[in-house]
């Protein structure tokens, strides 16, 4: 029996404890929102508890893997979901006008894989070549960018490409892209804005349109977000309560457990509680940035910065959907909404993060 | 796998890769701030404006229809009234596939055709997002299917509404009139005098009759339920309350037994009868034939009864008492003689010899008196008793067609009564004017001869000729037809009596009177028009009859009835008040294609005098029985 606590201590000993406290917390205002989103439905409470404990298991088991074994994932996993993503395009299924899912006996996403599989082949590849780090590598980084992010993006499914992107071009920026690289690619994306415009769908073209003008479209598509920023505003400095919020109760606030559970959140808890929600975002970031900044390797650097961007990357975008500074696109706030897949996703990064903090000693292989 | 890296180019390289990671920070912080910016302008800035648009979410005003008044005999018996019931009724808006959910709802409950096809009709009138209703009085077995059924039928709903119930049927249908379903144009009417918001939560309004003249009154004022309801509009709960104010109810000066004796004996003849009190203008009966059943509008009619009663030839939906204009023929006779009197052309015993004809100088035309031969020496008594058109051809010729026009204009003719129903007719006074403006032409003088006995142009209402009776009757108080004699208040319960209006008091020499008033008395009496109808009465009655031609007879030629179709036959007029030495009833019957109104119109004011003033209810009385003399 000793010898088995041991072992489990052990196993502990590789959870990064303030990560751990801040991932815990923000676990802990989410199961509060959820059940008051969902009317205190004990079916969503027990399925959000669920989902925590197995996405916490994940991450324990992630934080046990030492970084030099998660680095030789990268490769295969990479193949393979671009592998997939070459099957929806052939043989994938349609779903609201959109190619985007895999029937493998159940509905699937190969772009959810991208979300590590790209950051993880990436890094693994620039530690490959660590020390010599030239032009033609970030050639080969862009392409394996490059690849998924089209695939993507032809399926269609901008707001995941545009994330996808973002976590490669993240690794490639903490991998050091040259600065004229950056400068030069930012032009060429500003200039390229209208053609871009004239190649977007039409249902892309009208959620960019609501955004500028909500109240042009107040029963489709602007409806949600016309109610998202009634409940954000009306919760004031410090929000109408816990569960006391009208616009959630009364099921005003659309999809109010997933995707706009920060639209209760800010309506209950008002303007300090956004202020302590983007301050706990901030803390799992900054603490992110100090395990990359203390990392041994390049693929631990690399991986933890990407990570902790990533993460705070969708807070970013998923609240300012909500409060109606970005278009509607399907991203769920991290830790915060209700869902499975993301849960899961975002805990395996942030193993990865705490392997990369516990997993001091040079490994050579 | 990896190359040996010498430490300095590590070195290099870390702190590269430090620099990077402050400025990964900085642009998250940078994203951060953007947040917390738009969040400080939203819950705090814009704070007070979403509080308003979530308070406006949340709360919804829900209209609560008041009940509307009811509208009672003279003796307090209903002829209006609410009742609730369930009715089923379909929001456009919140259903899929309309055509499947009737035929679900179909199977559950029977749907008629002409149900169906009301529904279509008035889901046709309507917004989307109004309900509309597909069957009403539902029984409480289809309540209970339909309760159990709701959850697979989403915008179909079971409500309780308040109908309105016209328990006298057709014979009250031109007094009461009914209430119908607020359609788009009454809605605009309403929005134009600003009283939409008092019919929110209601759908009905007065259509016609005294439901729509005394809408205001009837409707009461709707109250409102503070509601929390969610995003589907369900309320959760209340939050404040205005209650409504029931509307008032009315009291008339009509006696439902008198007017079914009234409908008895008018059978199925088309035209119209009204009864006044010559003293109050009270209407103590108003019969407009044909009649129909108002109770089919209450929640929407359906198109095929609509068209039938609408295209019907004998046009069932016009109120003949107010709207139906006919020439007043004999009937105008009294008041011609008054005229005389007063203006000094006639003394009562001033006689004419009546060869049976009149002509004009220097013109070879003649005008014919109804009687041939001509009704020998008449006097003014007799001229009123006999109807002798010569007198009045000779007096009409005397008095002009300007000093006509001048004195009847004082009874009312051509003229609307005031009366509290809406859409009355004018009728016409002609004058030398009016056929200037009208048609351009100058007055001949012929015109005036055959105007002296209510021919030619003149047009008036029933309505115009009890007003004018009644003037008789009370000594020249032009009064205003009134239906409603008092008003209840709903809260109170106290009635208040509506105020009487007079329009004139016309001053006429007490001597001048008596002569016509007698002359209408010998009418009535053995060697007058109208001595049958009058026969056995224990009252006294004064009365006129008169016959309005319907399709001008050539010179030379004989009115023979035999060869006329029905609808061609002259309308027959009776006017009366009784008792004669202290009246308190005035009545106008005006019989279409009745022939003459001492043999069909008469009898009929006979009826109600007598129901009126003794109690007496007619026999089976064939009308049809009585001679023909006038």
């Amino acid at each position: 029996m000793p010898q088995n606590s041991h072992w489990i201590l052990r196993r502990l000993g590789h959870l990064d404890g303030m990560l751990l406290t801040l991932v815990v917390l923000l676990l802990g205002v989410s199961l509060a929102m959820v059940a008051s989103a969902s009317g205190q439905s004990p079916a969503r409470i027990s399925g959000h508890l669920i989902n925590i404990g197995l996405a916490l298991s994940v991450m324990v088991v992630m934080a046990n893997v030492p970084p030099h074994i998660l680095s030789k994932v990268g490769p295969p996993l990479y193949v393979a979901g671009v592998i997939l993503l070459i099957g929806v395009a052939l043989f994938g299924e349609i779903r609201n006008g959109a190619r985007r899912w895999l029937n493998l006996g159940f509905a699937f996403q190969p772009s959810e894989l991208l979300k590590l599989a790209l950051p993880l082949m990436l890094a693994w590849y620039f530690q490959r070549n660590e020390g010599g780090l030239r032009g033609k590598h970030f050639l080969v980084g862009g392409a394996l960018l490059l690849l998924p992010f089209l695939l993507i993006l032809r399926q269609p499914d901008l707001g995941t490409a545009l994330m996808i992107g973002a976590s490669g071009f993240y690794l490639l920026f903490f991998a050091g892209l040259p600065w004229k690289v950056i400068a030069g690619g930012g032009m060429l994306a500003g200039a390229s804005l209208p053609l871009v415009w004239s190649l977007m769908h039409d249902y892309q073209q009208r959620r960019v349109l609501t955004l500028l003008d909500p109240t042009s479209d107040p029963l489709g598509d602007g409806y949600h977000i016309i109610q998202s920023t009634i409940a954000i505003g009306s919760g004031g400095l410090f929000g109408k309560g816990w569960m006391q919020g009208t616009q959630n109760q009364l099921d005003f606030v659309p999809e109010r457990t997933t995707d706009f559970i920060y639209a209760v959140f800010g309506e209950e808890f008002g303007y300090v509680g956004t202020i302590l929600l983007v301050g706990l975002y901030l803390a799992i970031v900054a603490r992110g940035l100090v395990i990359a900044a203390r990392a041994p390797t390049l693929f631990g650097r690399l991986m933890a910065a990407t990570l902790s961007l990533n993460l705070f990357t969708y807070a970013f975008v998923n609240i300012g959907m909500v409060s109606g500074i970005l278009p509607v696109v399907g991203v769920p706030l991290p830790l915060m909404s209700y869902g499975g897949t993301a849960l899961i996703t975002l805990l395996l990064g942030v193993g990865i993060m705490m392997s990369v903090a516990t997993h001091r000693q040079l490994n050579k292989t | 796998m990896r190359r040996p890296t010498p430490l300095k180019n590590l070195g290099r390289e870390l702190a590269g890769f430090h620099g990077r990671l402050k400025i990964g920070a900085a642009f998250v912080a940078l994203l951060a701030g953007v947040l917390l910016a738009r969040g400080y302008f939203l819950q705090i800035t814009q704070h007070d404006y979403y509080t308003g648009r979530a308070e406006n979410n949340r709360i919804s005003q829900v209209p609560i229809a008041p009940n509307r008044g009811l509208i009672l005999d003279s003796k307090g018996r209903v002829l209006a009234e609410n009742y609730s019931a369930y009715t089923l009724e379909v929001t456009r808006s919140h259903i899929h596939n309309l055509e499947a959910t009737l035929i679900e709802v179909g199977k559950l409950i029977e749907i008629t055709p002409g149900q169906l096809r009301r529904f279509r009709r008035l889901l046709s009138e309507s917004h989307e997002f109004e309900t509309v209703p597909l069957k009403s009085k539902l029984t409480d077995e289809e309540v209970a299917i339909l309760a159990a059924n709701r959850y697979r039928l989403p915008g179909i709903e079971v409500k309780a509404r308040l109908f309105r119930n016209y328990q006298a049927g057709h014979g009250m249908a031109h007094v009461v009139g009914f209430i119908g379903r607020i359609n788009d144009r009454d809605l605009k009417r309403l929005r134009e005098a600003g009283r939409e918001k008092n019919y929110q939560g209601g759908a009905h309004i007065g259509k016609t009759g005294l439901e729509q003249s005394y809408e205001t009154l009837l409707h009461g004022r709707t109250g409102f339920d503070q509601m929390e309801t969610d995003s589907s509009g369900r309320a959760v709960r209340v939050l404040s309350r205005i209650p409504p104010v029931p509307g008032k109810d009315l009291r008339l000066y009509l006696d439902r037994d008198l007017q079914e004796v009234a409908e008895h004996v008018f059978g199925n003849y088309l035209g119209g009868l009204v009864a006044l009190d010559p003293n109050t203008g009270g209407v103590l009966a108003l019969v407009s034939k044909p009649g129909f059943d108002p109770n089919l509008f209450v929640d929407g009619i359906d198109p095929e009864t609509w068209k039938s009663l609408n295209e019907s030839p004998d046009r069932p939906m016009v109120n003949r008492v107010l709207r139906g204009i006919y020439p007043p023929g004999s009937t105008i006779k009294p008041f011609m003689a008054l005229a005389g009197l007063e203006l000094g052309l006639r003394k009562p015993s001033d006689a004419i010899s009546d060869p049976g004809y009149f002509t004009l100088p220097r013109s070879s035309h003649q005008y014919r008196d109804w009687k041939k031969g001509g009704h020998g020496t008449v006097d003014l008594g007799k001229s009123i008793a006999q109807s002798c058109d010569v007198y009045y051809y000779r007096l009409a010729v005397d008095m002009g067609i300007d000093r006509m026009h001048d004195y009847l204009a004082q009874f009312g003719l051509g003229e609307k009564t005031g009366i509290d129903l809406d859409g009355e007719s004018a009728g016409l006074l002609p004058s030398r004017e009016w056929k200037q403006r009208r048609f351009k032409q100058v007055w001949y003088p012929g015109e005036t001869v055959i105007a002296g006995i209510g021919q030619g142009f003149h047009l008036t209402t029933p309505l115009q000729l009890a007003v004018a009776t009644a003037m008789i009757a009370n000594g020249g108080k032009r009064i205003e037809p009134r239906l409603v004699q008092s008003v209840r208040d709903p809260l109170t319960r106290a009635w208040q009596a509506q105020p009487v209006a007079t329009r004139l008091q016309l001053e006429i020499d007490p001597d001048n009177l008596a002569a016509v008033r007698a002359g209408m008395m010998a009418a009535m009496q053995p060697g007058g028009t109208a001595s049958r109808a009058a026969a056995g009465a224990p009252y006294t009655i004064a009365g006129k009859t008169g016959t309005a031609q319907v399709v001008g007879i050539k010179q030379g030629a004989r009115y023979d009835a035999g060869s006329l179709a029905r609808k061609h036959l002259d309308h027959a007029l009776f006017i009366a008040y009784a008792p004669a030495e202290n009246p308190t009833i005035a009545i106008a019957v005006m019989v279409e294609n009745g022939e003459h109104g001492g043999s069909t119109a008469a009898p009929m004011a006979r009826a109600v005098l007598d129901y009126y003033l003794t109690g007496k209810r007619p026999g089976n009385m064939n009308l049809g029985a009585i001679d023909a003399t006038e």
